[in-house]
């Protein structure tokens, strides 16, 4: 413990690295475990679905058939609905889905928590339930109300209470890319109520199924297409195509990368610097070593010396990761809170993670200092106590490299090539820091790139208005007539299956204006191009999906109107990051329908001046049943996914510098251990402070120079693999890195580089020159 | 550079390097050590002194605080005139490099540095230094210039620390013991070295030993017992190295 007390600054180096690796393990698979067990215990307790069928208008017969069918265990039918909401304090119109809920009692599937208020009261019809995201972003409270456009009807509504439901854990509003807790709302009617506004008593236009454990999900979805088939069934989807349950694993899927990434870099710079400083140690006390092995202390005895200094090491950074972890754990805990809508979300402070930390730290140690260890424990007395003979250095081959250079440059060169290995396992831990800073960094310029293409390459309207029925062509006018439009482009989107082979795919034409400039496909090198004016456009990931090329032809069997099946040319692919959609120019889909210029919505572009009148405007037309604002949705996604990233920009900054710190410290502490007696002798012959610490220092900056390209390549390799695996139907993070965070990550480094250089240097300057060359090497 | 020194008991002669009344003392956690008390002496130009004294008597504390790598607790220490004793460590760093040269026991060479290498460390920094090629022939083994430490014997080591040490022409040589880990054929050559410089150069140049016949190749001998001067003593004629022996 004297060494402990003699390296501390060393031993805090390492254990902070130690404890960066464990810091992340708890905290990712801490969260990771507390997501499952709260996500299994929250499905279970309120019978969360296994397949979600949408369908257009059954009789509430039809349920009975769902029930019969083999494998189900149970099935609810239900009512869910589009509508506006007029919000106070929003300008444009708010969506809601509202689905209905029995009046009294409870379904078997897919139960609501309540967090305040009350259930429907038996003689109310008004009273809502309002999912608490959207209640706690408008401040809404059981007893207030609130007004929604149905059907053309102006309704005010009352909140009866705020609940949860095991389907929304995750909102998103349809065909968005983040959710947005002010502009759209879930909400629970009773089902007398809901059906009456709608029309619809004794019908049913969506359905929840629960399966028996075993059963095959894929037959049941089949059977129950096949019954909802003529009830305009759009196809029914299990729980991986169910939003909030898709983007709730996903999430659980990215923890789970971090967990396996993150901690082994770790624990690698961890071994490495273990097994440095504990071999040069040893060196240093080979002469110790012999003389107790003279006195007749055993092998083991020398080897515990050692291993209890690395064991109180790990053992602080274990207590070091372990309550780090725990807290960075508890705050990302309350950061998914905000974004995963659960009833209940702590983090788990199970016991077996912190274990499996401990037991992982202890076996970086282990492997990091086994060699060296070993080496002392077989050290012969006789062999001990003679010193090591001076270290012989040769010309290498890259002597061309130090013509001409004085000599303390070539003291540098020379000593980083004498040791080729260490020096670049030094380069190549100093690099890690910049990786980890460039893989996180690496998420913001992927995000920045998808904004950008999605929002001002491909989508250039300002808004999107979708129609709740498709409506005759003639309908745009009446957009264009409105305040400050300036421009609409109609679009028709419509539900298809798409089939090739033996790959299916459900999803929405997209068919737009040809020559349209609101709305643009790009070409696989990312230059908008122009869409043909026959034959379908598949998304690139979409033809993968399919595995379908230029020229195939593919099945569309339209999922609408007398849904017919079209056989048509795949005639282009073009390159989204978001969605994997389907494009046609909208005259060849009306041609194939059988419609006249029928379209589901427009894309406006307008002049911000007149935003409020435009809005209000909209408010009152009936048929309008979504108004997508593009800024706003750019503002929900920076709002969201900006302030996640800041934390993990924060923390992984922290292990940058850990990592660049402990390395570079090391380096120094070794280094300077080595060359103290030829550091002094420069001394003696009349060089600076400045001038010999050049000569350590000047290693370092080499080592480090290095690193940052090492580190760069690195990064970019972490940061493919963040994109590969982060490459899903719904959108794909391109493989971007900009300078700037090359540039950002390198600074990181070098800026904690440099800390540790000025402390080493403090340490140089303090050299005692006739202590120093008082011994013999 | 033409001083001879058959005889440097000259009270004409200015001193190099004069020291009053210097003390060291470090400070312990249980008592004080004094290495040196009131030393005062004074080494002349191109003279030659050895010191001897038992082991701890502050024969190393004392060059090194006239070589300007320590300073004493109180006392003063004057080069040619100017206080060393009130010199920054910035100052007594452009002392060493520029009048200063130091052996010790232990060559201190710089093992990833060849003989010239090590030698041109300090030619390239000083003000009027002699070539590297020039300092290693004046020790013989301007043919071993190549090589690296490790592949020369104690002896040559030594040597090639030498002429580092002599290559900026210091104007004084300050020797720790340089042949205590040499045999005695081999401490002749190096004192030989040393003595050349001293003739040719006219370099001040003082030796610790504890080798009481290297005494007689100093013009003076000076013992310290205690951390004081205890005898100064001249010899009325030097011998050469190559007729000592022990
Ligand atoms: N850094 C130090 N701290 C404490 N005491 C010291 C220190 N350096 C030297 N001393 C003490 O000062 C005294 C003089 O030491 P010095 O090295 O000058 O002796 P020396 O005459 O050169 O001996 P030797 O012949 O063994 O080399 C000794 O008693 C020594 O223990
Ligand atoms: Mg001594």
């Amino acid at each position: 413990m004297r060494d402990l007390a003699r390296m501390w600054a060393q031993a805090l180096a390492i254990a902070m690295v130690v404890g960066a690796g464990v810091g992340m393990y708890v905290m990712s698979e801490g969260m990771l475990r507390s997501l499952t067990e709260t996500r299994d215990a929250y499905y279970e307790r309120y019978a969360f679905g296994d397949v979600f069928a949408n369908l257009k208008r059954a009789p509430e017969g039809v349920i009975g058939q769902i029930k019969s069918i083999p494998g189900v265990r149970t099935a609810e039918s239900r009512i869910s609905k589009m509508a506006t909401l007029d919000m106070p304090g929003l300008l444009e119109p708010a969506q809601k889905r509202i689905i209905s809920y029995p009046q009294s009692g409870h379904p078997s599937i897919n139960r609501l928590h309540l967090v305040s208020g009350n259930w429907f009261s038996p003689n109310r019809t008004e009273d809502v339930l309002v999912a608490e995201a959207f209640a706690n972003a408008h401040n809404l409270h059981p007893g207030g109300s609130i007004n929604a456009l149905i059907n053309g009807k102006k309704r005010k509504f009352k909140i009866a209470g705020i609940v949860l439901s095991p389907e929304f854990i995750y909102t998103l509003p349809p065909g968005a890319m983040f959710p947005d807790d002010k502009r759209f709302a879930i909400m629970w009617m009773s089902r007398p109520s809901l059906s009456a506004i709608f029309n619809m008593e004794g019908v049913f236009n969506d359905a929840v199924v629960k399966i028996d454990p075993g059963a095959q999900v894929n037959d049941v979805i089949s059977k129950i297409d096949a019954v909802l088939d003529p009830y305009g069934g759009i196809g029914a989807v299990g729980r991986d195509r169910q939003i909030s349950d898709w983007f709730l694993k996903g999430e659980m899927d990215q923890l789970k990368t971090m967990g396996r990434i993150g901690p082994p870099i770790f624990f690698a710079v961890a071994i490495y610097l273990l097994n440095t400083v504990i071999s040069r140690w040893i060196e240093l006390e080979r002469g110790e070593i012999g003389l107790l092995k003279a006195f007749g202390y055993s092998s083991f005895q020398v080897a515990a010396h050692y291993i209890k200094f690395v064991m109180a090491i790990t053992t602080l950074g274990v207590i070091i990761g372990c309550g780090a972890g725990t807290w960075m754990g508890l705050g990302l805990a309350s950061l998914y809170g905000e974004f995963f809508h659960f009833p209940f979300l702590f983090f788990s402070f199970d016991f077996s993670v912190y274990i499996i930390a401990a037991g992982l730290s202890y076996l970086a140690a282990f492997l990091g200092t086994i060699s060296a260890v070993r080496r002392a424990a077989r050290l012969s007395p006789a062999q001990a106590m003679v010193p090591q003979p001076p270290t012989v250095y040769r010309r290498g081959k890259s002597e061309s490299l130090i013509k001409g250079a004085l000599g303390p440059t070539r003291m540098i060169v020379r000593h980083i090539l004498r040791w080729p290995l260490r020096s670049v396992l030094t380069s190549f831990g100093i690099g890690f820091g910049v990786c980890v800073m460039v893989s996180v960094l690496f998420f913001q310029d992927a995000m920045d790139y998808m904004i950008d293409t999605q929002f001002t390459v491909i989508e250039r309207q300002d808004a999107s208005v979708t129609f709740i029925d498709v409506k005759s062509v003639d309908i745009l006018e009446n957009i264009k007539s409105l305040p400050g439009v300036m421009a609409a482009e109609p679009f028709r989107y419509v539900p298809v299956i798409l089939k090739f082979k033996s790959n299916e795919r459900r999803m929405s034409i997209k068919a737009t204006a040809p020559g349209g400039r609101l709305n643009r496909v790009l070409d696989e090198k990312m230059n908008t191009a122009t869409l043909p004016k026959e034959g379908i456009v598949l998304s690139k990931k979409l033809s993968e999906m399919l595995d379908v090329g230029l020229g195939d032809i593919i099945t569309a069997e339209i999922q609408e109107g007398e849904k017919p099946t079209l056989n048509l040319a795949v005639v282009m692919v073009t390159e989204t990051l978001i969605d994997s959609a389907a494009y046609m120019d909208i005259r060849s889909i009306n041609r194939a329908l059988k419609e006249s210029n029928n379209i589901s919505g427009a894309y406006v572009k307008m002049d911000k001046k007149y935003e409020p009148e435009f809005y209000s405007a909209l408010k009152n037309i009936p048929s309008v049943a979504q108004v997508a604002v593009k800024e706003t949705m750019i503002q929900a996604f920076r709002d969201t996914m900006e302030k996640n990233l800041n934390i993990m920009i924060f923390f992984n900054t922290i292990f940058a510098s850990v990592i660049a710190v402990g390395v570079v410290y090391n380096a120094a502490r070794i280094s300077l251990s080595e060359r103290a007696r030829e550091l002094a002798s420069l001394r003696v012959l009349g060089f600076t402070r400045g001038e010999a610490s050049y000569i350590l220092l000047g290693e370092l900056a080499v080592l480090m120079a290095v690193a940052l390209p090492i580190g760069s390549l690195l990064g970019y390799g972490l940061a493919w693999i963040w994109a590969s695996s982060l490459d899903t139907d719904l959108y794909r993070m391109p493989l971007i890195v900009s300078s700037a965070t090359f540039a950002k990550a390198i600074l990181v480094v070098i800026t904690a580089g440099v800390a540790t250089a000025i402390v080493t240097h403090r340490q140089i300057i303090n050299l005692d020159l006739i202590e120093a060359l008082k011994t013999r090497e | 550079m033409n001083i001879t020194n058959n005889n440097n008991q000259n009270a004409d002669l200015s001193p190099t390097i004069e020291a009053r009344s210097i003390s060291k003392t470090y400070r312990g956690v249980a008592l004080d050590v004094h290495a040196l008390s009131g030393v005062s002496l004074s080494l002349f130009e191109g003279e030659m002194v050895v010191l001897l004294g038992p082991s701890g008597s502050g024969k190393s504390t004392l060059l090194n605080i006239l070589g300007g790598l320590d300073q004493p607790t109180s006392g003063q220490v004057l080069f040619r005139g100017q206080e060393l004793t009130s010199f920054d460590d910035h100052a007594l760093t452009m002392y060493r490099r520029d009048h200063v040269g130091f052996v010790f026991q232990f060559y201190n060479l710089v093992a990833s540095l060849t003989a010239h290498e090590n030698v041109s460390l300090v030619t390239e920094i000083s003000q009027n230094p002699m070539s590297a090629d020039e300092a290693l022939s004046l020790v013989g083994l301007a043919e071993r210039m190549d090589h690296f430490p490790a592949e020369l014997s104690g002896g040559e080591q030594q040597r090639v620390a030498i002429a580092r040490a002599i290559a900026k022409r210091p104007n004084i040589l300050m020797c720790d013991e340089p042949t205590g880990a040499l045999d005695s054929k081999t401490g002749i050559r190096v004192l030989e070295a040393i003595e050349n410089t001293n003739i040719n150069l006219g370099t001040t140049t003082a030796i610790i030993t504890h080798n009481a016949t290297v005494a007689d190749m100093a013009d003076r001998v000076i013992i310290l017992a205690d951390g004081k001067i205890s005898e100064v003593r001249s010899n009325p004629a030097r011998k050469k190295p190559s007729e000592l022996s022990w």
